[in-house]
């Protein structure tokens, strides 16, 4: 098994090498289009959950609770075979069925963010800018929101980082991501090893640079405090 | 100026305010004293509607504020507010954090809001800080920019919630010294404080809160120097040593 390892993972890549990139690729799609829908679902949510109104914020509650209480794969199982079915005058597929699943999934866990973040912006704050006769909305875009964002940046990237990885499950339905290449490569091949290691490191790579990209942003912010 | 007529407010359970009726005419300087929980601050924060209360009436300059529909927005310009904790926004500069409200309320346009607060800077000695964030501030400092801040918006009224209880003792002076400046203007001013010198010194009126009302209220040399209320001598011997 150890014999010959680095050539043959050599060999691989240079063999496979437009498969790999495809996978890459693939995975930064479906994970950057899954937050970027998942933030914007996510703040509605957020705002939904910070209503006073009643039914409202028992309506974000229940999604929260089932997206967050049941696991990603079933729900991509439910997007894949059960809403097609469901809803036939769209035309499903398998790419968008995916992407949906996880950017629904993703909203739920974007809008606690969200909300922790606003919440986490002291009260008195508020009170200030109320005091001085600011409206509501006025305090929320020039007060809170703006305070509030130091807190949701890194935890939006770390929820990135989080989604390059969980993306994975969509290979179940080989949509094409890096984990889709492994088991391609794996087909083809009959080699399990080789090509996991690979797929293994380059996921470790994106993970490893956006996380380090978010502490440089981290200390910037702390050095502006 | 404020009328509040039998003011009532509980947090849960506990009965914070049990019927304020009091009555704070122009230009008067009224100080609140009293023990910690006696609701001062939460009489002072029912002014300008930040605690809302559960019954009873404020009527701000003929306006009854507490009325369904009213626009409080409004009403909140004219009362400027200080807090113990300053409050300031971090994320502005000491400009921004005077001319911000003034602009978006639309009562200046950011020249003349610009050039007011450079005015307000000079008069409380923070023009060199004009372009530094609050981090860059001590609490004295902070807390001289939370008054120009509320002064920005050219309210009736000024409320002062312990506006020094969160400084340092060498800042309080400070302080103290802003406030007695405008008071001297002519500013109306509720002020909530245990700086019971401070009180004596600036106060046309003292109130003397306990256990949710006004226990005694009088002149600075009534309440200070002849009680009335065994609560009031009570509190002030302990105060005062």
């Amino acid at each position: 098994m150890w014999t010959h390892l680095g050539e043959r993972i050599i060999g691989l890549l240079s063999r496979y090498n437009t498969l790999f990139l495809e996978g890459v690729g693939m995975t930064l799609l479906l994970s950057a289009l899954t937050v970027a829908i998942g933030v914007f679902l996510g703040s509605f949510l957020a705002m939904m959950k910070m209503s006073k109104i009643y039914p409202i914020r028992w309506l974000a509650n229940i999604y929260i609770e089932i997206i967050r209480g049941t696991p990603l794969l079933l729900q991509l199982y439910f997007f894949y075979f059960v809403i097609p079915e469901m809803i036939k005058f769209i035309n499903f597929t398998k790419f968008s069925s995916v992407a949906t699943a996880l950017a629904l999934n993703s909203a739920a866990y974007v809008a606690e963010i969200i909300r922790s973040g606003i919440q986490s912006v002291e009260k008195g704050q508020t009170e200030a800018a109320r005091s001085l006769g600011l409206t509501k909305r006025q305090t929320m875009l020039k007060i809170v929101a703006p305070q509030a964002v130091k807190n949701i940046l890194p935890a939006l990237a770390n929820e990135f980082i989080m989604v390059i990885k969980e993306t994975s499950l969509a290979s179940t339905f080989f949509v094409g991501d890096l984990m889709t290449s492994f088991k391609t490569i794996q087909g083809i091949t009959y080699m399990s090893f080789e090509p996991l290691v690979i797929v293994g490191a380059i996921y470790l790579i994106l993970t490893y640079l956006l996380s380090k990209l978010v502490a440089v942003y981290e200390g910037r912010l702390k050095a502006s405090d | 100026m404020i009328k509040t007529i039998d003011l009532k407010k509980s947090f849960g359970k506990l009965k914070v305010l049990k019927g304020i009726t009091e009555h704070i005419k122009p230009q008067e300087v009224v100080s609140v004293i009293g023990p910690s929980g006696s609701g001062k601050s939460t009489f002072l924060r029912c002014l300008n509607l930040l605690e809302i209360p559960d019954s009873g009436q404020i009527i701000f300059e003929g306006v009854d504020i507490t009325q369904k529909g009213i626009d409080i927005d409004n009403h909140r310009q004219k009362m400027g507010m200080v807090f113990q904790l300053f409050n300031v926004f971090p994320h502005l500069t000491v400009e921004k954090n005077i001319t911000l409200a003034p602009v978006m309320t639309g009562k200046k346009t950011q020249i003349e809001a610009k050039e007011q607060a450079e005015e307000l800077l000079n008069k409380v000695g923070l023009y060199d800080k004009i372009h530094e964030h609050p981090n860059r501030l001590s609490g004295g400092q902070k807390q001289r920019l939370a008054i120009v801040r509320a002064l920005a918006m050219e309210p009736d009224v000024m409320l002062f919630d312990e506006p020094t209880s969160s400084l340092d003792p060498e800042m309080v002076g400070e302080v103290l010294q802003v406030i007695k400046d405008l008071v001297k203007s002519g500013m109306t001013t509720v002020i909530v404080t245990h700086e019971m010198g401070f009180a004596k010194d600036v106060s046309d009126r003292v109130l003397f809160m306990d256990e949710g009302i006004i226990a005694e209220q009088g002149t600075p040399q009534e309440i200070f120097g002849n009680p009335q209320n065994p609560r009031t001598k009570d509190f002030l011997s302990k105060v005062l040593y």
